[in-house]
């Protein structure tokens, strides 16, 4: 089962719009993933000099604050620390390479949950409502979103297992279906050098992705091969930096359905998802064809 | 005229009250691809969806006319034993599966597997259908104005499909047959009962080859 969503705003004027849009989304997608909710949202683009990292503890009573100080501390960079429930978006100078090492070594704690200038990746255990209300997406603006809702059926009910998850710098993807060359084509990128945390066939298929981004492949182009590469059932909806794109398996079993008018882009699991969003009565609405690319945004 | 706002109304209730005290017209106002809308419903009435619906919808009809405005999800129609559904724009996939009777119109686009398992009803899409329509389809027509994706027919046992466009790669065992007076008359027939305008003249007709569901003791080393 398994939920997925997807926005992408053509007209940027509606960025504000972003949270409140996503939320309304996700809540459709409760029946089909009540066990956790996550998004990867992109917004807030820092300079080049910096990092953006969203950071997850379990303890909600986390020193943020604190972990920020000792960060600056150590590394002597400028660090602002922005805290969202049991998450904390980091911005630093600090080089990434020395970062990662740093909380491996200083914080065990915490994982990274996204890495790059511009994703922010939330996630946690619970209804998509509970999470919509408790992380006050609705005040959330940005350029483009993902979101998941998780029926948990072959691993544990945690915020570690619950999805998006992110695999290199600003790249997210979505997964409903299941990957069943997975664990080749994990020793395979190993060896190339990406790095998984989980033994998730979703994650392979962002890793994936990335390694052929790492070639100089467009995400366009990533897509095209994923079809001949990746063995399984899967609807995607990916997100890069400033792109977004959709991708069904040659047998399409996995439903998907899209929206498009002059104002955005909008993908789902289900069309109730769509169904709410303001200027559905003139969007396009489609559903995506099996082993096609659909891609807005970068080329 | 009987009226549900499923903005405020549960489909449940409309459904219960379909199937409780089923008499003359009914209007359905914003479905927002809610699942299941009119499913079950067995008498002759009158029933008109204004927007897009969710899975299922009409699922299992008997007797009742059923008109979606808008788009529906997937399985539309299926297991319907008669009566009539027409949606005016595009389903998902598995439309018409496993359709005993009756008549499915869609004027949009059909996606995948369209009329797969089909048992008997009769399927008109007005646009295009995607990949292994007509799989397994034992009896009835499926009409296509447009093209179809690849697998058309696959396994197919004794439904006729009736295409105007395009075919992709065909299914196992379905083939193209020659259109007779008859299969003329009856395509003809059927395009006036569904209401859409296209030329009979211009389809072919394609079926089973038959080589496939008997089993033959002299090519056993084949199998």
């Amino acid at each position: 089962m398994c939920g997925i969503v997807g926005i992408y705003y053509k007209n940027k004027e509606l960025n504000t719009q972003l949270g409140t849009m996503l939320a309304s989304m996700l809540v459709q997608m409760s029946e089909r993933g009540p066990d956790s909710a996550g998004v990867a949202v992109y917004r807030n683009t820092v300079h080049p000099s910096k990092t953006k990292l969203t950071l997850h503890a379990a303890d909600p009573e986390y020193d943020w604050d604190g972990l920020g100080k000792l960060l600056a501390a150590s590394l002597a960079a400028d660090v602002e620390v922005k805290v969202r429930v049991s998450h904390a978006v980091v911005v630093t100078n600090a080089p990434l390479q020395e970062l990662r090492e740093w909380l491996g070594s200083n914080c065990p704690d915490v994982r990274v949950m996204s890495a790059g200038s511009t994703i922010e990746i939330y996630k946690e255990k619970g209804t998509p409502r509970e999470f919509v209300d408790r992380f006050h997406l609705q005040d959330i603006h940005g350029s483009h979103a993902l979101g998941h809702t998780r029926m948990a059926t072959e691993s544990a009910i945690t915020t570690q297992h619950s999805h998006p998850f992110s695999t290199g710098l600003d790249l997210c993807l979505v997964h409903n279906g299941s990957l069943s060359n997975h664990n080749r084509l994990r020793e395979q990128l190993q060896r190339e050098g990406i790095e998984f945390q989980t033994d998730n066939d979703s994650e392979v298929a962002a890793g994936y992705l990335m390694w052929q981004l790492h070639q100089g492949a467009s995400l366009k182009q990533a897509l095209g091969s994923a079809i001949n590469d990746l063995d399984g059932f899967y609807t995607f909806a990916v997100g890069t930096r400033n792109g977004f794109a959709v991708l069904r398996d040659p047998i399409a079993c996995k439903p998907a359905v899209m929206a498009e008018n002059d104002d955005w882009v909008a993908m789902a699991s289900e069309f109730r998802a769509i169904a709410q969003l303001p200027g559905v009565e003139q969007a396009t609405v489609w559903e995506p064809s099996p082993a096609t690319v659909y891609s807005w945004g970068s080329e | 005229m009987t009226e549900f706002d499923l903005a405020t109304d549960s489909v449940r209730a409309l459904n219960q009250s379909l199937h409780d005290s089923p008499q003359g017209h009914w209007r359905v106002s914003h479905p927002d691809g809610r699942h299941c809308i009119a499913a079950g419903v067995d008498a002759p009435v009158e029933i008109a969806i204004q927007g897009h619906v969710g899975y299922y919808c009409a699922g299992m009809n008997k007797q009742a006319d059923i008109m979606i405005n808008g788009s529906a999800g997937p399985g539309v129609a299926e297991n319907m034993m008669s009566g009539s559904v027409r949606v005016s724009g595009n389903v998902s996939h598995c439309a018409g599966a496993s359709s005993h009777g009756g008549l499915l119109v869609v004027e949009g686009d059909a996606s995948a597997r369209c009329a797969i398992s089909m048992k008997g009803a009769d399927i008109v899409v007005g646009g295009s259908v995607g990949h292994m329509s007509a799989f397994m389809a034992q009896t009835g027509r499926l009409v296509i104005c447009g093209d179809a994706g690849d697998y058309l027919g696959d396994s197919i046992y004794e439904a006729v499909i009736y295409i105007a466009g395009k075919v992709g790669e065909l299914g196992a065992d379905c083939i193209e047959k020659e259109m007779t007076p008859e299969h003329l008359k009856s395509l003809k027939d059927l395009l006036t009962a569904a209401g859409v305008a296209a030329d009979p003249g211009e389809f072919r007709r394609y079926g089973s080859a038959r080589r496939l569901y008997n089993f033959n003791i002299d090519h056993a080393s084949d199998y």
